[in-house]
């Protein structure tokens, strides 16, 4: 178990350090406009570009420009091309909106996506059945940025009401009702993707598990239905709906929500990898994607332990 | 007709016989591909939305012909300055805006006018007077363009990397496999917008490949990248269990050469899941190239997509909605279509099959 542990861990440092440099390498490598003439402005001097270009490390092999911008990173002394802010501190300012995001629409789309991946397995070739995999099947096919804009259109900004706040993030300690109305179009329209998609993988997996001979068992026992679904159904159905979940989660935690972030202004991490990226500002590029790949690989870690609480057949050797 | 056979003289040579006097006629050998044929052709809502796939298909190839013929227009042409005869009235195409519901609104554009100018603006113009009909039409080729053609792409060289990581195993199995966690610790949107947004400003020219700026090859090639892994983990799960399987060991005894071993022995085992993950994997892809586009590092403009023109069409979203509902629903119905056509294609050549794409 504690060998298990330390190979996940060292493994983890290792993607996160290969994260970074791929993304490193891609800005660099491929031409983007120089570093320092952006630092420099519009009306520097060739002088001062090339005392830039000193200043900053940029004459330096690709490899020591690298290493300096993890030592920078590491010690919190990152700052951004663009607007010399510290990149640290502007990713800790986005993190409560983030995860605001994360957690709300998280909570929303595992609950919903369990109960519609039961009730339509459970009414397997019913009409419910049906209607729920055909709404399922809408809400896996419609890009989640799009829905954005025309729930924002419709419910926010006028085209049918103006119920909901448009837009932006209001902190939690400043106004707890206004944070919870705030978030409560982004969260559905985060939640609604893979709400469709939890659903119909947890159907399938309850239609598979129902022929199990452990659950026959079960059923000559005498043991109710409604038992047999959630003692011995649910609990090996769900384990891929936990793998699912895991990364799904870590991804939005990570700042993977870009497109809802963008969309709803609320400017969390993914919104500032967005402004980053278009502007090339680099260190804030890096400093993100360190950030996102730290939550996917902590989260896949925890996913495997939780697998073996699940599924006591599986253990990690 | 055999002689009665009890229990206790029951023998593999017995069963023979019986089996051979059960109508021999009945169990005729059936290739897998017909016998899934023969389930897929009574799904008939897969049906359905395969011909309404192909539909859309048809109808975004004969953009052309719709430009030119019914619409006299091209899909970048600006008509800003100019009128159109609605329904016998002149109406300026583009007219100017003003604050509108407490926004500022720089143009209004025409909206639909159905069958009110002869063809003209169908389904009315944009900011810049462009039709919006026929670039609806134009912007479903570019993305069913990237979207078929990344999935080929894709699909390719993760079938290739299954192949060989399950084949060879050991350290090519152990590179191969790191080199897709590596890519699963990034948001796929994450590594697209970076991707995108390099190349965006001079193309790619490195190792003979020479693309320009703004070539639809890049969103193309950087989405059948990013996706590699998603399509590449599973097909080599299953490489990896055939693997295993006798008539691998018997036709590598007969002294078959690993190619032969991977591509006419094993790449047949896996072609069913192949051609799922390349019908489900289109849908994945048009829905990703949209929303690169929206963020600006995918298609870039004038050229028309789908993604492309729900940003546009944000911004006149109070006064228009028309411009955004539009494209997005063209995404709906394609996307929903190969998901549909998709599925029915899972359960038909392998009702226990789990093949699943995620977004």
């Amino acid at each position: 178990m504690l060998a298990f542990l330390v190979r996940r861990i060292i493994g983890a440092i290792l993607v996160c350090i290969g994260v970074t440099f791929i993304v490193f390498v891609i800005f660099i490598v491929v031409p983007g406009g120089d570093p320092a003439e952006r630092i420099a402005g519009k009306n520097a001097t060739q002088q001062n570009i090339e005392n830039i270009r000193k200043d900053w490390g940029f004459d330096r092999p690709f490899y020591v420009q690298y290493y300096r911008m993890m030592d920078k990173m590491f010690s919190g002394s990152l700052v951004s091309y663009t607007s010399q802010q510290n990149v640290l501190q502007q990713i800790e300012q986005g993190m409560p909106a983030t995860f605001s995001l994360a957690i709300g629409a998280g909570i929303i789309w595992l609950f919903f996506g369990i109960l519609v991946g039961v009730i339509s397995a459970i009414k397997a070739g019913k009409l419910s059945d049906r209607v729920i995999t055909v709404l399922a099947l809408i809400g896996i096919s419609m890009p989640v940025f799009w829905l954005g804009i025309i729930t924002r259109y419709y419910l926010a900004e006028g085209g049918l009401t103006t119920i909901f706040p448009d837009g932006e993030y209001v902190p939690m300690t400043s106004n707890p009702i206004e944070w919870f109305w705030h978030l409560v179009l982004p969260w559905t329209v985060l939640a609604v993707l893979f709400i469709g998609f939890y659903g119909r993988v947890l159907r399938g997996n309850v239609l598979d598990t129902v022929n199990e001979d452990y659950v026959r068992t079960a059923k000559a026992k005498g043991l109710s239905p409604n038992r047999i679904m959630r003692k011995h159904v649910l609990r090996l159905s769900l384990i891929p709906i936990v793998t699912l979940f895991g990364l799904d989660f870590a991804g939005v935690l990570g700042g993977g929500a870009i497109l809802t972030e963008t969309v709803f202004d609320l400017h969390g991490v993914g919104q500032y990898a967005a402004e980053s990226i278009n502007n090339f500002d680099l260190p804030p590029i890096m400093g993100v994607t360190l950030y996102g790949a730290f939550f996917i690989v902590f989260f896949s870690i925890l996913v495997d332990l939780f697998y073996a609480y699940l599924d006591p057949r599986i253990r990690p050797t | 007709m055999a002689e009665r056979v009890t229990e206790s003289e029951f023998t593999l040579e017995s069963a023979s016989l019986l089996a051979a006097a059960d109508e021999p006629s009945a169990i005729r050998g059936r290739s897998p591909w017909y016998l899934a044929w023969r389930r897929l052709r009574r799904n008939y809502v897969a049906f359905f939305f395969l011909g309404l796939f192909i539909v859309i298909v048809v109808a975004c190839m004969l953009a052309p012909v719709y430009a030119k013929h019914v619409a006299h227009t091209g899909p970048n042409t600006n008509h800003i300055l100019e009128n159109v005869r609605v329904n016998g009235k002149e109406t300026p195409v583009v007219s100017p805006g003003g604050i509108i519901k407490g926004k500022l609104v720089a143009s209004i554009p025409i909206g639909p006018t159905w069958f009110g100018a002869g063809g003209k603006f169908v389904l009315g113009a944009d900011q810049n007077g462009r039709d919006v009909a026929v670039r609806l039409l134009y912007g479903g080729r570019t993305s069913l363009f990237v979207g078929i053609i990344s999935s080929l792409i894709c699909v390719f060289f993760a079938v290739i990397l299954a192949l060989l990581a399950a084949y060879y195993g050991g350290w090519g199995d152990f590179v191969i496999t790191r080199f897709f966690d590596l890519m699963f610790a990034f948001p796929v949107i994450l590594l697209g917008i970076a991707l995108g947004s390099a190349l965006a400003i001079n193309g790619f020219h490195h190792f003979g490949i020479n693309i320009e700026s703004g070539s639809i090859w890049i969103p193309t090639l950087i989405i059948s990248y990013v996706l590699v892994p998603y399509v590449g983990r599973p097909l080599r799960g299953q490489v990896l269990s055939l693997r295993e399987k006798e008539f691998v060991e018997a036709s590598i005894a007969q002294g078959a050469s690993p190619f032969r071993v991977m591509f006419v022995e094993l790449l047949p085992n896996i072609a069913s899941s192949i051609l799922v993950f390349f019908t489900l994997i289109i849908a994945n892809n048009i829905i990703l190239e949209a929303a690169l586009s929206f963020l600006g590092a995918g298609v870039q403009p004038p050229t028309a997509s789908w993604g492309t023109q729900i940003a546009d069409g944000q911004q006149l979203i109070v006064t228009r909605p028309w411009l955004s509902l539009a494209p997005g629903l063209a995404i709906i119905l394609t996307v929903l279509a190969l998901n549909v056509f998709g599925d029915g294609l899972r359960d038909a050549l392998d009702p226990r099959a789990k093949v699943k794409v995620s977004h």
